[in-house]
């Protein structure tokens, strides 16, 4: 070979070309946030097809709900996205309601609008760290689950529970909000209050939220505006608003596309009412007046996707506050009861409610029976996952991580 | 758009035999379309201006089936399969329900799965939706790119959500009850 030829760096790597490889990419590797398995054919470093196989996770959530009436449904609600147990509980309530047309109370959904918006703020706290932790950092992910262990408090004091919670109930929730509660051990600590404080548990929430707030700005020197992290999301996976569309993709990672929709403002009467009168923004790329985007972020990258998040925890606090402001003086109770034996209507509905993932629906068939003749659930991570395929060719190997990780799937929703 | 508005233009465009029913009281109002022409309606919902349907929401199989022969007498529905899809435009803001209706078995053959065609080509997700729904309620979807399980494993037998699903005792050497 002459010498010139080997002067061209494309001559040289063209001689060393190797043979495509199959990868199985988890279903317990660390960065596939569950049991996912990603089948790559490779070509060196490079993808050339990404599938990806789900299922691992299928517990019949689905034919277990045509066996059980709404009500006893609801634990396993908890368990199909188990970072936001409090937005799946509430999508299938409304369901339910929709179906029977049932209306709660104005106290109720003012309960609802904290409580799930506290859900989102703690989902999307996790969304972030473990981001973060995908890409190497792993400081974030500390940070958030110091945070999110708050909140986790606090909605053990509301029900009992710290992960499974069945608190949003058909009619409302299974408990008012709790009243005086002990400090929760972390939020004492952080703040310098005594630990054996007592508190009403609207100041205590006031309190997190009073010091979140100051912590966000923290969590965007560690990650959004660090120079590696930028390197590592911005300007990769980058989906096109249609393609979003097409592949059904919502919530972040659609609004990351740049497509202005939220369910909580476009959504189903009876869901946007819950939100009527309160003030906040549907944060969409390319964030209009948002000052200190980096230059190489592309609208529809994995940077967006996860700086959507980001900007919602602040809304989320917003909606908190405001809903924190409205509960003493609202009308009605905080639950209309709901009998486990209300036969179902012979009818049917459809509702999307907007989980920190995005849309989830629930189809519910009836046939005069307790029972639905369907229960449906319509995973929002399912359809997002389901374009891993087409925005993982050609990237390399360790830009995997970083588009799966920018979808923020749960494997408990997908495969129900 | 309301959805008198679009039930209309459907029957002026296609006509009564394609668009076989309709009911505007329901939670939902859907249309019915008959299943041989589901692929040609839904490109057509998608790229018409006034409808732009551009994003399927969701698309679920259901089985209308009463498997305990007293309770039949009192069952609603006529046995059958469906197939309904929810759809949502970005662009005007409204809803659609479509549904399909398929006979429980092709042919009245137990074990013959009941087909339509898919639209994957015209929403990409429902490739995965039209997936999930022939694992779990056994409908083919013709033309469909890779019509294979999707939850289930590929060596799974039945359909699960099938009324009359009979769960296995045993599964490579795992006892079910």
């Amino acid at each position: 070979m002459a010498t010139a030829e080997l002067q061209d760096p494309r001559v040289i790597e063209f001689d060393v070309r190797t043979d495509e490889m199959l990868v199985n990419m988890g279903p317990q590797h660390p960065s596939t946030h569950g049991v996912l398995r990603l089948l790559l054919r490779t070509d060196g470093e490079v993808i050339h097809e990404c599938t990806p196989h789900i299922g691992y996770l299928h517990r019949c959530a689905e034919k277990i709900g045509e066996n059980l009436t709404g009500p006893q449904w609801i634990p396993y609600t908890d368990r199909m996205d188990y970072l936001a147990g409090m937005n799946m509980n509430l999508g299938m309530a409304l369901a339910f309601e929709k179906l029977v047309g049932m209306e709660v109370p104005e106290k109720a959904m003012t309960l609802r609008v904290i409580i799930a918006e506290l859900g989102r703020i703690a989902s999307h706290l996790v969304g972030m760290g473990a981001y973060g932790l995908d890409l190497g950092s792993f400081s974030p992910f500390l940070y958030a689950f110091r945070e999110r262990e708050i909140i986790l408090d606090l909605f053990e004091e509301a029900c009992g529970a710290r992960l499974t919670y069945s608190y949003l109930t058909i009619g409302g929730a299974t408990h008012d909000l709790p009243g005086m509660i002990p400090i929760p051990p972390g939020l004492a600590a952080l703040t310098g209050r005594s630990p054996n404080e007592k508190l009403l548990w609207t100041d205590a929430l006031r309190l997190f939220l009073n010091w979140l707030e100051d912590r966000i700005k923290e969590y965007h020197t560690l990650l959004t505006r660090n120079s590696i992290f930028i390197k590592r999301t911005a300007g990769i996976g980058v989906m096109p608003a249609e393609m979003a569309i097409s592949y059904g993709c919502t919530g972040p990672v659609l609004r990351g596309s740049g497509v202005d929709h939220d369910l909580r403002r476009d959504g189903d009467p009876i869901y946007t009412r819950m939100y009527a009168g309160y003030n906040w923004d549907v944060c969409v790329a390319p964030f209009a007046g948002v000052k200190g985007i980096p230059p190489e972020v592309i609208l529809g990258d994995n940077w967006c996707r996860f700086f959507v998040r980001m900007l919602e925890v602040v809304q989320a606090i917003r909606l908190v506050r405001q809903g924190l402001d409205r509960y003493p003086t609202v009308q009605g109770e905080y639950r209309v009861p709901f009998k486990m034996s209300t036969k179902l209507p012979v009818n049917e509905c459809y509702l999307e409610t907007e989980c920190p993932r995005g849309q989830m629906g629930f189809y519910l068939v009836g046939d005069g029976q307790a029972e639905p003749l369907r229960a449906r659930a319509k995973s929002s991570c399912f359809c997002n996952l389901s374009v891993t395929g087409p925005l993982c060719q050609g990237v390399l190997i360790a830009d995997i991580p970083s588009i799966v990780g920018s979808l923020d799937v749960v494997m408990g929703e997908i495969d129900r | 758009m309301t959805f008198q508005d679009i039930h209309q233009q459907l029957l002026d465009r296609f006509g009564a035999q394609v668009i076989s029913g309709a009911n505007a009281e329901a939670i939902d109002p859907w249309v019915e379309v008959a299943p041989e022409a589901i692929a040609e309606v839904a490109a057509y919902l998608k790229d018409h201006v006034t409808f732009a349907f551009d994003a399927l929401n969701d698309l679920s199989g259901v089985d209308y089936f009463e498997t305990d022969a007293k309770l039949a007498g009192k069952f609603p529905y006529e046995p059958h399969v469906e197939v309904v899809y929810h759809l949502y435009s970005y662009t005007h803001k409204h809803w659609l329900t479509v549904k399909v209706k398929l006979p429980r078995w092709k042919g009245g053959v137990e074990g013959q799965l009941p087909e339509v065609s898919t639209v994957s080509h015209i929403w990409a997700i429902a490739d995965w939706h039209e997936r999930e729904a022939y694992d779990l309620v056994g409908i083919r979807f013709l033309g469909h790119p890779n019509l294979v399980r999707i939850l289930c494993t590929d060596d799974w037998v039945g359909h699960p959500l099938r009324k009359d699903y009979e769960f296995p005792l045993e599964y490579h050497g795992i006892r079910g009850k």
